[in-house]
């Protein structure tokens, strides 16, 4: 009985928490750069779109460079706005997330075909490894998922690695805590806070890919639903650090899969308290963390 | 070209468009603007003016359900009263969850957003479902719970008339007292308020809160009282999100959303008579919203620097 429902539910909430993982981990980089990027939100909408619409021409792996692509268009926009000409942080990104829906919801009702309804997307299965997947209660839902999910295993020790151990990382750090001390070693700030910009789009952006083409198979208007957000959120929950980022996506993942566990239990709660519990949780956490958690000194500036 | 020519003819190409569409999106669009002006002039980043909206607007049709055979005198205040209290209520988490736990208002408005979407969404397929429980929506409000008209055969209401002297209250109270000066002093700068200033940071922001919420609030009430005389779930059409265009347009200056409002109205209007006339998705406004907002923070930022170079 326990393995019935609780196998399903690991898996969902692992794959759920994949594409919401992509994105806190390109924000993170962005956040321990000094900029919180509000604009996420827009750069994952941007990625479901170009995702499904590069899929229809080239297949699932060019779906994702196509997802990439649309994050990092609208990442530049928001580095240039930021960055060259010093515009305010937060409305800005609320800007930018505006202009991400905007644009992909008049092409979704303009051009359908260019956003893929209509065409069957081509998506990715879901990759089982053998042995590994045989683990009791944790195989399937570690080992049996769609490949996006096996490259965030990678990405999380090369992220931490990466920050603490190479001079590009630790140079990353430094802006985002004291940008004046970076410049006066020889770094420009503002050209790494560019970077890490772009590497933000680009994460959203993959988010978004994942999210059309490993999960739903089709374009929605406003599909993001609010995952980037949730992804700053899970930024504060996660302490600035990869592995706690990567570990409060997967309670968020927990979160979103709990209405199929519940469905499966047969709880005759109201859907919406579902559809809520999400964002209320992400209260409850940020609450209980009590604001005690370190941001980046210079973030937000 | 024939966009072009549905927009102008939905936002203003006649009396019926001025005072029947344009002027009816102006509405909400002032009062929550003025919301997000105050919030941003005391830096507070109330992100969340969507959701408060929401919450006026469930208070205010639990009020107008509630008691249907009030008289219009007793209801219709009944219902500006209780869509601030909702809106000051939702912003009162907000500031709760930043003064007691230290939560970032940008990131908790914009959770309780979606919550209150959510519990829009239970309301009028629960408690506030209309009887025949088919449609996701509250039954129509009593005659005396409609809001009153401005003027015969037009659709602009008594919501309007509350915006314009909310704005002139607001505009008073931050230019012309002790306590606007308080709230533009810790906007510019918390610590060095209550340090130089002995201005109470932390009470002035709560109060700056429940102001912006009741106004959202009150957005709310008055789109149902005045407007669609239900509630539905789809109520706003992200009026909480372009709020911050019209604030930031009009400088946080509460004179200045009166015109900035009216502006995104006729877009708003424009955009709506687009898709109904030439094909064209009402979600391009936001196209429009998104690239007024951009090109301000540019040209207000350039030209702080150019004063900056000016000075130096």
């Amino acid at each position: 009985m326990l393995e019935l429902t609780l196998v399903p539910f690991l898996e969902a909430a692992v794959r759920t928490a994949t594409p919401l993982a992509f994105a806190a981990l390109g924000e993170l980089v962005a956040e321990r750069a000094g900029v919180i990027n509000l604009g996420l939100e827009g750069m994952i909408i941007a990625g479901c779109l170009g995702g499904a619409a590069a899929a229809v021409i080239g297949g699932t792996a060019f779906g994702f460079v196509g997802a990439a692509m649309a994050g990092l268009i609208m990442a530049l926009v928001f580095a240039v706005f930021v960055v060259r000409v010093g515009t305010d942080q937060i409305i800005t990104g609320t800007a930018l997330t505006v202009l991400g829906l905007g644009v992909t919801g008049s092409i979704y009702h303009l051009w359908p075909a260019l956003a893929g309804s209509g065409a069957s997307l081509p998506t990715t299965g879901t990759l089982t490894l053998p042995v590994l997947s045989e683990i009791p209660l944790v195989g399937r839902a570690l080992f049996a998922q769609p490949w996006p999910t096996y490259a965030l295993y990678a990405l999380v020790p090369t992220l931490v690695w990466w920050l603490s151990r190479t001079h590009a990382g630790l140079g990353l750090r430094a802006v985002g805590e004291r940008p004046a001390a970076a410049a006066a070693a020889g770094l420009s700030p503002r050209r790494i806070q560019f970077a890490a910009i772009c590497f933000s789009g680009v994460m959203g952006g993959l988010c978004g890919g994942t999210l059309v083409l490993a999960q739903v198979g089709s374009f929605n208007e406003g599909m993001s639903a609010g995952r980037g957000f949730i992804a700053i959120a899970i930024v504060v929950l996660g302490r600035w650090t990869p592995w706690g980022t990567a570990g409060a996506a997967l309670v968020f993942g927990g979160a979103f899969a709990f209405q199929y566990l519940a469905q499966s239990l047969g709880l005759g709660w109201p859907y919406q308290l579902f559809l809520a519990m999400p964002y209320v949780l992400t209260l409850i956490l940020l609450a209980a963390q009590g604001g005690r958690a370190v941001a980046p000194a210079h973030l937000g500036r | 070209m024939e966009a072009l020519l549905a927009f102008w003819d939905g936002a203003a190409g006649s009396s019926y468009a001025v005072w029947s569409a344009t002027l009816v999106r102006a509405t909400p669009l002032l009062l929550v603007g003025l919301a997000v002006a105050v919030a941003f002039r005391a830096g507070v980043l109330n992100i969340g003016a969507e959701g408060q909206l929401m919450l006026g607007a469930i208070a205010a049709s639990g009020v107008a359900l509630g008691f249907p055979t009030w008289p219009a005198l007793l209801v219709v205040p009944a219902m500006v009263l209780a869509g601030a209290l909702g809106g000051a209520l939702w912003a009162g988490i907000a500031a709760w969850l930043r003064h007691r736990f230290g939560v970032l208002e940008v990131i908790s408005t914009i959770m309780l957003n979606f919550v209150a979407a959510a519990l829009i969404s239970w309301m009028v397929r629960g408690p506030l479902q209309e009887p025949t429980q088919v449609y996701p929506m509250s039954v129509a409000f009593s005659e005396s719970a409609r809001w009153p008209f401005l003027l015969s055969g037009q659709r602009t209401h008594l919501g309007l008339v509350l915006g314009l002297i909310a704005a002139v209250a607001l505009w008073v109270v931050l230019q012309r007292s002790a306590a606007g000066f308080r709230v533009r002093a810790i906007g510019a700068g918390a610590t060095a308020a209550e340090s130089a200033g002995g201005v109470d940071a932390r009470r002035l922001t709560w109060r700056v809160f429940v102001v912006s919420g009741a106004l959202a609030g009150l957005a709310g009430a008055s789109e149902v009282g005045g407007v669609t005389w239900a509630l539905y779930e789809g109520i706003s059409p992200g009026y909480g999100y372009t709020a911050i265009a019209v604030a930031l347009l009009a400088r946080l200056d509460p004179r200045g959303v009166v015109v900035t409002a009216l502006f995104f109205g006729a877009l708003e209007a424009g955009g709506a008579s687009m898709q109904r006339n030439a094909g064209v998705p009402a979600v391009t406004v936001q196209i429009i919203i998104a690239t007024v907002l951009l090109v301000v923070l540019a040209t207000a930022r350039w030209r702080a620097q150019r004063r900056a170079a000016v000075l130096t």
